[in-house]
């Protein structure tokens, strides 16, 4: 699916944002698509939070444009921006019925107080709680609040739905359950929504596009895969999933690819266009690979590329698969690597010498 | 092996927090519950000249009463004076009404003029600065009520502050009457009770999560209706709380009426004060005590109830 086509909902142009000194924002230039599942993705205190709330209406800017469907936000307030969020806290008014709280932004539609009900029914009915319209909101769990404060925000058929942080405050297996459930509302609504959250498995697994937010920068902004597979540098590397990084020296460049030495693996070839924009010339660099991409090879087994050796340093377990830690020779620090426990395979203790196979192709340079 | 019964209560932790309130209990038993079952007593005794008399009837409540005398001669008890019950009598009728719309307008005036205040200092008064605010409220308190009460006098007597500002000032060329008013009690006793109606509705507003004005501007209402939406109806139970505990003290003031009202529009507790000190009655005071205490209990009640009711939703 390519979302290029799409007309643009929500556009930044070089948003700066001051609190008193402090730069929260740092010229945002990024445009999400209608009908997008995007997320903000960073660490506390990168700004992610700041950039939904700019959205919303919540928080000014201090330079820049925000535009929402084609309109200029400047001046438009919160309560007349085609937007609508759902709160970290869900923000549920505790004195009001489920009922009355999804339909709390109905006030001034002209249909008929009939006409109504049967939305709030519908709302309900969409976030899978038909028939908790009379209970008082404080009666509630956490994951139905959050159910509330979805349908209280999508009764009003926004253009874009803001999502901030919305399920840091449940517990794992209800999480899971609601992040397939938001995709599939997301899918059916066809509204944009845009998510902030901390957490880069839940971003990976519900979003079209993520944008990874450092120090009120957008450190790159892909797709969900291109996210993993080619972080631009070590600090998104770093921050979604786990990274082996090795130093590197680059011996020559040409065509594209770079052939470089690193203790340990030896000489190798890696892609260099495809990774970071600027290429590096000579000298010294950082590889870094995914765990999974490396594999121990076990009595017999053949490298499918590349191979080396090195000494198990340390094994955590994990049921459905194993961590190793191995210091291959030649070099300092050691690199992980995860296997899945597959039946008849022994978990290898400390200090076992062992066989890595690897490939050049999964490698990664950078500056 | 169990231990002895006695032994087992008095070291439980029932019996810890005997001793913990025993001495407030002891103190409120002594000088609360004591002279309250000594007032509801006196009011259906019969009084007698500076004596009351155990002897049953209801009317000092309602109907013609009464108040005996000692006859030396046969040492039995003589009809002396009659008087009218509490609720049978005009005077008393028309001082208790008075009480209560005066009380009623000063918990109005008060918790008006208190809300704004306590909304300023909840919602935009910097966090490292509220307590400060709080303290200054409470300032008032250094002084004992009389005086401040007394200052009132200062400000709006004939030959006060303000008229003689006003008269020197050339606005005015005589003295405004404001002392001796009922205006200007509820003028004294809203300033008097104002931070004792600030401090609820203050802990009502900083308990509302600031998200929900958020989530309520959010869905489409202004600052103004999103107040009236969200931010008051959540106070609420401040505000009634505010409401009792300026409109109990009120009803049942006796300084204010005494020195701003300069004893020409006493209240109800000036009219007990009377009976039970200066006309010898303390049957008739006590059932008028006790009355004024039912038409207290009588709207704390209905106030508790409405409280229940926005508690219930805000739990």
């Amino acid at each position: 699916m390519t979302s290029s086509d799409k007309p643009v909902m929500i556009e930044f142009r070089d948003v700066h944002k001051y609190y008193g000194d402090y730069h929260a924002l740092r010229g945002i230039n990024a445009t999400i698509k209608a009908g997008e599942f995007f997320s903000l993705l960073g660490p506390s205190g990168c700004g992610k939070t700041t950039l939904l709330r700019t959205i919303a209406g919540f928080e000014g800017i201090s330079s820049g444009v925000v535009l929402v469907d084609g309109k200029d936000m400047a001046n438009v307030p919160a309560n007349k921006r085609p937007t609508n969020m759902v709160f970290q806290s869900y923000a549920i008014f505790p004195h009001l019925t489920v009922e009355q709280n999804v339909g709390f932004g109905l006030r001034r539609d002209p249909r008929s107080k009939e006409e109504k009900m049967r939305a709030v029914g519908q709302a309900l009915e969409m976030v899978g709680l038909a028939g908790y319209g009379k209970r008082s909101a404080h009666a509630l769990s956490g994951g139905q609040r959050q159910r509330v404060a979805l349908a209280r925000a999508l009764i009003l058929k926004p253009k874009v739905l803001l999502l901030d942080e919305p399920l840091s405050a449940l517990d794992k297996k209800i999480r899971e359950q609601m992040q397939l459930e938001l995709i599939k509302l997301q899918r059916e609504v066809g509204i944009t929504f845009v998510l902030v959250t901390h957490d880069q498995e839940e971003a990976l697994v519900m979003s079209d596009r993520i944008a990874v937010m450092f120090e009120g920068n957008i450190a790159q902004l892909d797709d969900p895969e291109t996210l993993y597979r080619l972080p631009k540098t070590r600090q998104v590397a770093n921050f979604i999933g786990t990274m082996n990084f090795l130093p590197a020296e680059i011996l020559s460049e040409a065509g594209g690819r770079a052939e470089v030495q690193a203790p340990g693996l030896g000489r190798l070839t890696v892609d260099i266009e495809k990774q970071i924009s600027s290429a590096p010339g000579t000298g010294q660099t950082t590889i870094g690979f995914r765990p999974e991409t490396a594999t121990l090879l076990f009595d017999g087994q053949a490298a499918t590329d590349r191979e080396s050796m090195g000494t198990v340093s340390e094994v955590v377990y994990y049921g459905d698969m194993t961590y190793y830690d191995v210091t291959l020779d030649d070099c300092d620090a050691p690199i992980r690597m995860s296997m899945r426990n597959v039946f008849g395979r022994p978990v290898l203790d400390i200090g076992t010498r062992c066989r890595v196979g690897w490939s050049p192709g999964a490698m990664v340079m950078f500056r | 092996m169990s231990e002895p019964q006695g032994r087992g209560f008095w070291r439980s932790e029932a019996a810890t927090g005997l001793y913990l309130i025993s001495p407030t209990a002891l103190f409120a038993i002594l000088l609360l519950a004591a002279p309250l079952a000594t007032t509801l007593l006196y009011s259906v005794f019969t009084d007698g000249y500076l004596e009351i008399i155990p002897r049953f009837q209801l009317c000092n409540y309602i109907g013609e009463c009464a108040s005996l005398k000692l006859d030396a001669a046969t040492g039995e008890y003589v009809q002396d004076q009659t008087y009218l019950g509490a609720w049978s009598d005009p005077v008393v009728m028309t001082l208790m009404w008075r009480s209560l719309y005066v009380s009623i307008f000063v918990t109005a005036a008060t918790v008006i003029f208190a809300y704004p205040v306590a909304y300023f200092v909840s919602f935009n008064v910097e966090p490292s600065k509220k307590s400060l605010w709080l303290f200054l409220i409470t300032i008032p308190f250094w002084t004992s009520y009389v005086i401040r009460v007394f200052m009132w006098n200062v400000m709006i007597s004939r030959t006060g502050v303000i008229n003689s500002t006003l008269m020197s000032l050339g606005i005015i060329d005589e003295p405004l009457r404001m002392a001796f008013t009922i205006q200007a009690m509820v003028v004294t006793l809203a300033h008097a009770y104002a931070p004792f109606a600030i401090l609820p509705i203050y802990v009502a507003l900083e308990k509302i999560d600031r998200s929900l004005l958020e989530a309520g501007q959010d869905l489409g209402e202004t600052r103004f209706t999103t107040f009236l939406r969200v931010t008051l109806p959540l106070s609420m139970s401040g505000v009634i709380a505010a409401v009792l505990i300026v409109f109990i003290p009120t009803i049942g003031d006796y300084i204010t009426p005494n020195l701003i009202g300069g004893g020409k529009i006493p209240m109800i507790a000036n009219m007990i004060e009377v009976q039970m000190l200066q006309a010898d009655n303390r049957a008739l005071g006590s059932a008028v005590a006790v009355s004024a205490m039912l038409v207290v209990g009588a709207v704390s009640l209905l106030f508790l109830f409405l409280n229940r009711r926005y508690l219930k939703g805000n739990k």
